[in-house]
């Protein structure tokens, strides 16, 4: 993996320590880890080149050059630059207000996911009280009107086939139908078609002029290269769009194809697709887009996703943590808890600079197996023994080692994790009767994020 | 349209990419700083990544300066050598050399389902007698796609109902072709991120329960989208990690994508490319000869 922008030009500005004050060819230094960090993240060459140009003169600055902490500037500048480059317009779905049934068209490259994601799409709006039919426009691939019927008849989203042999009827069939069953929205999903491939980006122009769609949106997958600006620039010359989904983000892609299309067509991201499941389209945030292309983590997202989680019963036994100490059964639901988030792996991912600590970790490090190993201890304790791990003397730690198929020394290793712990819990403990609070909101909020910092990784330093 | 041949249409899938490489090579004479500095912009440009292109680049400067080549199509050549050299061979090819069992792996919409689909109708051009194993269980309507590739080809499809489990259908699919004595096996997996490790896992135990219960030999073969970008690397790193891969198969270099990543896929996994898709059509799936590639990358004698 990477390492995260952060830590590089901290190693870069490591090397420069002592040395008062940037000077140009410093920042030419930092400008050249950018460089590479956008070009690793599929940037294209073109709009690297000029993004690095822009954010090398505001670095220039004299305020910049005299501050403190010249990483942490650096990285600010980019950040806010890209920040403000990738959604400066407006990012939402319009509708047309006095037109029924509201048409969106999606169109894109083979495989990019606009199938599935005229599903995920239609689930949403369906959510928002409308009623969406789904056209399956896609006479050329094999069975792609079975998979759209099958996605529908999931979300219980009527999919309305045609004959399955000429797209621009199919399409005109699905505007009458929608209006015959009262549906307020068509998406049509259209065929995969190669931007240089005339014919059928003359059908996907055909299509548009028959069903005059009020919103036609390029499905781009999170993966693509440097060809991304090709793509893009003939979609948006031919069919024209009026934004992008970008598909597959819940992969490891750092996605800096979003950067590209912006930059390049000026089109917005309106939409990013996470996952398998019709509830994975999500709205898109540019300032998190920004720190992924630049590997520094999706913070926010992670506390979403933990918010999403957590659910009352678990603060309550936070609290109860607060008041009575943290319990092997707590070490337990935490490690369920972040197994439900998604794995370690996933939220190590998200956390800044936490991949650079990883690497600095011994090769059995951290993944989701350890997640197992201990649960699997855990499992071994008796009731006693969870709740009050005080007592787990050597022969108990024999018992259970040979209960759990472990060593001793993973057994050892794991009590230990759980009395750091709990000193932490302690802490936390004395902060918030300081605050005076009996278990208020706040410090709630500072036990989910504490134990989350915990989690037996330890270690995890922060960027700056 | 006649029929072309292999290098050509080979070149026309790849003509952009020639194209923007040769904008940098017609320049007549003398070779100064700006060409290596393009140079290395324009493999960048063609997904090859940051670090390989750095490294192409200094290594053919060293050989210029060493081997006195000053000329642009010296460089050229030598270019083309340097980027081949960085492709290794396949020892075997499990699509010509049966009996053989192929399983296709790759991410969603990598073209899995439709390379099953021409390799099968390949094989039936050639005489092969071939069955298609449809373990892509998960994804709507991937088993009448695949049913549909069948039809066309000629080629059976062994396969269950959508959410059977997928080690258990390619159980069913090898038994079945050894009952039959076929010669080669074609089995079509669900698409899947690299990232999902339960996912990985249950591919994993597909390929292991094919690997265990099957006489003929058995390759993996990763199917991957030309257009794909850095992050194709980390997806190829994570399959070869969990199912030991034997080569690969890059698909629809007949768009403007230059297929970069498939150079520093094959040279930094030690990964034969088997196949590479320039088209839509049957003989448009071609074997891959490095050499050939990378000349017609380069572009030569134009």
């Amino acid at each position: 993996m990477f390492n995260s922008l952060s830590d590089r030009l901290q190693d870069t500005f490591d090397k420069l320590r002592g040395k008062g004050r940037l000077t140009e060819e410093d920042i030419n230094l930092a400008m050249r880890e950018i460089r590479m960090a956008l070009l690793e993240a599929d940037v294209n060459y073109r709009v690297v080149k000029s993004f690095v140009a822009r954010c090398k003169e505001k670095c220039l600055d004299s305020e910049v050059l005299d501050s403190l902490s010249p990483a942490q500037n650096v990285v600010r500048i980019v950040l806010d630059e890209l920040t403000a480059l990738l959604g400066s317009t407006e990012s939402k779905l319009t509708l047309a207000q006095n037109r029924t049934p509201n048409v969106i068209m999606l169109v894109g490259l083979q495989g990019s996911g606009k199938t599935t994601a005229a599903a995920k799409l239609a689930y949403l709006l369906k959510g928002q009280g409308h009623s969406p039919l789904l056209a399956a426009c896609d006479t050329h691939r094999p069975a792609a009107a079975d998979q759209l019927a099958t996605l529908g008849g999931e979300i219980g989203v009527s999919v309305f086939r045609g004959d399955g042999r000429d797209a621009v009827e199919v399409a005109r069939g699905a505007i009458q139908e929608a209006v015959d069953h009262l549906n307020d929205i068509v998406i049509v999903d259209t065929a995969g078609r190669l931007q240089i491939d005339e014919e059928m980006m003359q059908e996907a122009v055909a299509i548009k002029q028959a069903v005059r769609p009020d919103q036609i949106l390029m499905v781009v997958d999170a993966m693509t290269g440097q060809d991304i600006v090709n793509v893009v620039t003939e979609f948006a010359n031919r069919v024209d769009f009026d934004g992008v989904i970008m598909s597959k983000l819940d992969g490891d892609a750092r996605g800096g194809g979003a950067l590209s299309v912006r930059e390049v067509t000026g089109k917005p991201i309106k939409f990013v697709s996470m996952g398998e499941k019709p509830d994975s389209l999500e709205v898109f945030h540019p300032d998190r887009m920004a720190k992924r292309i630049l590997g520094m983590g999706d913070v926010v997202g992670i506390i979403e996703q933990a918010q999403k989680v957590a659910d009352e019963q678990q603060l309550e036994d936070a609290e109860r943590m607060l008041r009575e100490g943290f319990t092997m059964d707590d070490l337990l639901t935490q490690m369920q808890q972040i197994r439900k988030m998604g794995g370690l792996q996933k939220i190590m991912g998200m956390i800044p600079g936490m991949e650079r600590a990883m690497s600095q970790m011994p090769a059995a490090g951290m993944d989701d197996s350890q997640l197992t190993r201990i649960e699997s201890i855990i499992h071994s304790m008796t009731r006693e023994e969870r709740a009050r791990p005080k007592i787990i003397n050597g022969q108990r730690r024999k018992r259970i080692a040979d209960g759990s198929g472990h060593s001793v020394q993973e057994v050892n290793q794991l009590i230990k994790q759980w009395s750091e712990m709990n000193k932490m819990m302690g802490k936390v403990r004395g902060m918030t009767q300081q605050m005076g609070g009996k278990g208020g909101r706040k410090s709630r909020r500072a036990m989910q994020q504490m134990m989350r910092n915990m989690g037996g990784m330890g270690g995890g330093r922060l960027p700056f | 349209m006649p029929k072309m041949g292999i290098l050509d249409s080979l070149k026309s899938g790849l003509k952009r990419s020639r194209e923007a490489i040769n904008e940098i090579f017609y320049m007549g004479g003398e070779v100064d700083e700006d060409f290596w500095e393009d140079l290395e912009d324009t493999l960048v440009m063609g997904d090859m990544g940051a670090e390989v292109a750095m490294r192409v680049t200094d290594d053919l400067r060293e050989q210029a300066a060493r081997e006195n080549l000053t000329r642009a199509d010296q460089l050229r050549d030598a270019l083309a050598s340097r980027l081949a050299a960085e492709f290794p061979t396949a020892e075997r090819d499990p699509f010509t050399d049966v009996p053989s069992c192929v399983l296709f792996v790759g991410i969603n919409g990598a073209g899995k389902t439709t390379t099953v689909g021409k390799l099968a109708g390949r094989a039936r051009e050639a005489g092969l007698s071939c069955v298609i194993g449809g373990a892509d269980t998960f994804r709507a309507a991937a088993i009448e796609q695949l049913e549909v590739w069948g039809q066309r080809a000629g080629v059976d499809v062994i396969t269950r109902e959508r959410g059977a489990d997928p080690a258990s259908v390619c159980y069913d699919v090898v038994e079945e072709a050894e009952r039959r004595g076929t010669e080669l096996v074609l089995i079509d997996t669900a698409g899947r991120l690299h990232t999902s490790s339960d996912l990985m896992r249950e591919l994993a135990k597909v390929v292991s329960v094919t690997r265990k219960r099957s006489k003929l030999p058995v390759s993996v073969v990763l199917v991957i989208d030309a257009t794909t970008g850095q992050n194709g690397l980390n997806q190829a790193r994570e399959f070869n990690e969990a199912l030991e891969l034997d080569g690969l198969i890059v698909t629809k270099l007949d768009g403007t994508a230059k297929g970069g990543i498939a150079l520093a896929i094959s040279s930094q996994l030690g990964l034969p490319i088997y196949r590479i898709g320039v088209g839509e059509t049957l003989d448009d799936l071609q074997t891959f000869d490095a050499r050939e590639f990378c000349r017609a990358l380069v572009g030569e004698g134009m």
